[in-house]
């Protein structure tokens, strides 16, 4: 087993996502077995090639540095579940 | 009217010109189509009749005045995964809630510029995660098709693929004239293959993905699923366009892949990889193959046998860097500024709720292979291992394209399968996309065009794979391909619960309509659709 319950909570705290005990449970065998199948890449001598950075081979394009766009704050609070003035309301997060 | 409805996009393009019937006729006609259909299918998560109504009503106007744009008053279904404004968004995830942009995505606002009409949202697999579009929060889509032939099997609805499922079903089932859909591993090409219908997966980079909710995004492309090939090719040509809202969208002009459509195939150089007969590939999936191969050489192109040796670590490769981006681009929904949130003692405790009571099994899943993979300690040996392969397999296809133009390969592995049929181990679910992965993971253009019959009386897809920008190619292959196979429907409009109008109520019409013998005759003659 590549993954143990104590490695699946690890990355669901990292990924924020909560876990009950049976779903643990499960997830340790489910990823377990699509990191085994992975592994097969292990064969592939990979000694001459470089990690695929972009996918076409162009560069990134470029704008100028400049404020375009703005002025909108009713539209980017709209969907918030919950604001208030503009803001979007969370847990105190700061004591 | 409900005739209208089988029309393809060009035969649409053509009556509206020729005013045999208007915008509004189309799209009515459409409509009840979806109302008496989408019971039975679940293609459609949302119907925008008032929407589509307004863009019909204006297309009419410009279509009178000979003020036509060139997809003027056709009605097109959008799947979910497209924002648009005033218009649910939820790429069928729960964590998305009644998510509402206030902005449009760019492939759509191109089709709207273009005088297009949107029927609807198009059902998906969950964050297009998924072969069979069986992870939606909507539930899944049942395809128009059904198992038939000489080896029928057990009696359940059949999968009409995924991600894209909805766009496949509701092309196939005549709910709309073409669908947008998205391919990051074979979302387009698969359910197309499965459903008789026509998709291409553009070059990465052909069309923006500014406003398509993004799944791993150097795999994500737009593309469509059409009826036909040149219905793909009027699409296409629609949706791509240079955007300074994408960074990674080229600023490359679209060419008018129609205009080459009857080009033909005489001399080209096809090229057939021997890595994709797969061990227990079915006999059909073989002979299917070969048939491809003989309608091409029939036409004039010349066939090679070409090697690309690293097809094989493709599938698993795509499994470290889907999930990897995945788990990147998918931190976003945390229940602060959209979407869905569950309260919790504190942020990170709110964080943690939301994310588990709105993502299903399948995105929780691969957001946790993706974290894993690129973890401290992990991420050379995963993550940057699969990018080392991932070059490979480019290497392999830039060699194979020296000596040859187009690669021809099968779409899927096998048919349609039953809901419900394929559970358990994901990698089974995985492994439909076997042909279709290496195409994204090296960025290049892939379309599936249907060949054939199952021997379950169900659609098959031959696909063909070109050069970065080998579109226009790819299209005059493919349309080779139809003209040979011919085109696949389902034999049967079950899915339609169009009503009969009772026996009394005829009775009462014919009392109060007396003479006008033609339209009670008319509704003798129709055929009663169960």
């Amino acid at each position: 087993m590549e993954i143990d319950e104590g490695t699946v909570r690890r990355i669901a705290r990292l990924a924020r996502i909560r876990v009950t005990d049976a779903e643990a449970k499960a997830l340790e065998e489910e990823l377990s077995g699509i990191l085994d199948w992975v592994k097969q890449l292990n064969e592939v001598d990979t000694s001459n090639a470089e990690p695929m950075t972009r996918v076409t081979p162009m560069q990134l394009k470029r704008r100028a540095d400049v404020v375009n766009d703005g002025e909108m704050a009713d539209a980017i609070v709209k969907n918030a579940p919950i604001s208030a003035e503009h803001f979007f309301l969370v847990p105190k997060v700061v004591e | 009217m409900s005739d209208l409805t089988k029309l393809t996009l060009a035969q649409a393009r053509a009556g509206l010109k020729a005013k045999r019937f208007s915008a509004v006729e189309l799209t009515e006609a459409l409509l009840a189509a979806i109302e008496s259909g989408n019971g039975a299918l679940n293609a459609y998560v949302l119907a925008t009749p008032q929407a589509a109504l307004k863009q019909a009503g204006e297309s009419d106007r410009r279509l009178a005045k000979g003020e036509a744009r060139p997809l003027e008053g056709l009605p097109l279904g959008i799947k979910d995964l497209y924002c648009t404004k005033g218009h649910r968004t939820t790429a069928c995830s729960s964590v998305l809630g009644e998510f509402t942009p206030t902005y449009e995505s760019t492939v759509t606002q191109n089709l709207w510029d273009a005088g297009a009409v949107m029927l609807g949202k198009l059902n998906c697999d969950e964050f297009a995660m998924g072969s069979s579009n069986e992870t939606s929060r909507f539930g899944p889509v049942v395809s128009p098709w059904r198992r038939s032939g000489s080896n029928v099997g057990p009696n359940v609805g059949l999968v009409p693929g995924g991600s894209s499922g909805g766009s496949s079903a509701a092309v196939a089932a005549d709910l709309c004239l073409a669908a947008t859909a998205t391919d990051t591993g074979g979302s387009i090409r698969q359910p197309a293959a499965i459903t008789g219908t026509v998709g291409i997966k553009p070059t990465y980079g052909r069309c923006s993905r500014w406003g398509i909710v993004a799944f791993a995004s150097s795999l994500d492309q737009a593309g469509p699923i059409a009826k036909t090939v040149r219905d793909a090719a009027i699409m296409l040509r629609h949706m791509a366009s240079p955007d300074a809202k994408d960074s990674t969208c080229v600023d490359v002009p679209v060419p008018d892949y129609e205009a080459r459509l009857g080009d033909g195939v005489k001399g080209l150089r096809v090229g057939v990889p021997k890595e994709y007969r797969v061990d227990g590939m079915p006999r059909e999936i073989e002979d299917l193959w070969q048939r491809g191969i003989q309608w091409l050489k029939a036409a004039g192109a010349t066939i090679h046998d070409v090697s690309l040796p690293h097809t094989k670590y493709a599938l698993p490769a795509y499994y470290i860097v889907a999930p990897a981006e995945c788990s990147s681009n998918l931190a976003r929904y945390d229940g602060v500024r959209y979407g869905r949130r569950e309260s919790g003692a504190d942020l990170i405790d709110t964080y943690e709720a939301t994310r588990a009571a709105g993502f299903g099994a399948e995105v929780r899943r691969r957001v946790l292979i993706g974290t894993y993979v690129l973890s401290a300690g992990y991420y050379d040996a995963y993550y940057i291992k699969a990018q080392k392969v991932r070059t490979l397999i480019r290497r392999d296809f830039d060699a194979a394209f020296e000596g040859v133009d187009v690669l021809l390969t099968p779409t899927t592995p096998g048919p349609a399968f039953g809901i419900g049929e394929v559970v358990g181990d994901p990698i089974q679910m995985y492994l439909n996309d076997i042909f279709t992965v290496p195409v994204n993971m090296a960025g290049l253009p892939g379309i599936s065009v249907p060949a054939g019959l199952s021997s379950q009386g169900t659609p098959l897809g031959l696909q063909l794979i070109g050069p970065a920008f080998g579109e226009p190619t790819l299209f005059r292959a493919a349309q080779v391909i139809e003209d040979a196979a011919g085109g696949f429907t389902p034999p049967e409009a079950w899915w339609s619960a169009r009503k009969v109008p009772p026996v009394h109520k005829d009775a009462a019409e014919a009392r109060s309509d007396k003479g006008k013998a033609t339209r009670t005759s008319r509704q003798t003659r129709r055929p009663a659709k169960g």
